[in-house]
């Protein structure tokens, strides 16, 4: 997603990318990065919350509105209601994605083979 | 407060993410030319919305049969949506609060309001839904997807766009 605010910014578009990992998007150095503490898939807050997500959209549009120059960036003061750990277990798929899969197999396979030359 | 990047990212991945340099790229910089309360703002996110009817979903079969690939193409989603319309393909999040409220990621009812109290000058008749797990190099977002994306926000006169990673 870097990459799309990236391309998007260079059109001469202004951008404002809002992001679970501020500091991810920090690296790629883009112009304005709001930080919000959510899980992964809830950028803008809970399902029918309407007042966590309009103070998400309020600070986008008011880094817009004031950013001075690149690289700015905003962290929203909400902590996420649910408990951690709960969090943490309920954004993520029901099944390992492909690429999570992937590793596991790999990382198997080459335990696999390291054992079978001991 | 200061946000924790890493919070909610799986153990394993952390370190990867830690320890990764900044881009070597320089900063982007284009200026608001108008007051935001005088744009026309566009919203994008990667959480792999598409619309059930008329729009196929993101590619999820090729995607299993090679991991190290994901689905480049976007989808147009058109301010007037209603919840019922909308559908997720990503392999990567659990989808399920998609489908209650499409605006935890797309705030498209929120920014609606914030037309109609004219904090923003106007909310574009079309937004535009990625899916975020890419190849490495997300080669086709930047040669192809992006720019035409970028493309269509000019000709639908946008001067901000808000995107917002899944």
């Amino acid at each position: 997603m870097p990459v799309l605010a990236r391309v998007i910014e260079e059109s001469g578009i202004s951008t404002v990318t809002v992001t679970m990992m501020p500091d991810l998007a920090a690296k790629f150095r883009l112009s304005r990065i709001v930080g919000v503490e959510f899980p992964f898939g809830h950028a803008f807050g809970l399902p029918n919350d309407l007042r966590m997500q309009r103070a998400v959209c309020e600070a986008a549009i008011k880094l817009l509105d004031e950013a001075a120059g690149p690289e700015s960036r905003l962290d929203v003061d909400i902590e996420w209601p649910i408990e951690s750990a709960v969090a943490y277990r309920d954004w993520q798929p029901a099944e390992p994605s492909p690429i999570v899969a992937y590793n596991i197999q790999r990382r198997q396979a080459l335990e696999g083979e390291r054992q079978s030359r001991t | 407060m200061a946000v924790d990047s890493y919070k909610y990212l799986p153990r394993s991945f952390r370190q990867g993410y830690e320890s990764a340099g900044a881009s070597v790229e320089g900063p982007v910089w284009a200026p608001m030319t108008t007051p935001v309360n005088e744009a026309t703002v566009a919203l994008l996110t990667s959480a792999g919305l598409y619309l059930k009817d008329g729009q196929a979903p993101f590619d999820a079969e090729r995607e299993r049969n090679n991991p190290l690939w994901g689905d480049p193409t976007y989808r147009v989603i058109p301010r007037t949506v209603s919840q019922d319309q909308i559908a997720a393909s990503h392999l990567h999040l659990n989808t399920r609060d998609f489908c209650i409220d499409f605006n935890v990621a797309l705030p498209i009812r929120r920014f609606e309001e914030l037309e109609a109290e004219g904090r923003i000058g106007r909310l574009a008749e079309e937004h535009y839904s990625f899916m975020g797990y890419q190849e490495r190099t997300c080669a086709e977002w930047r040669s192809r997807y992006g720019p035409e994306v970028a493309q269509r926000l000019k000709d639908a006169g946008v001067s901000a766009l808000v995107l917002a990673p899944a």
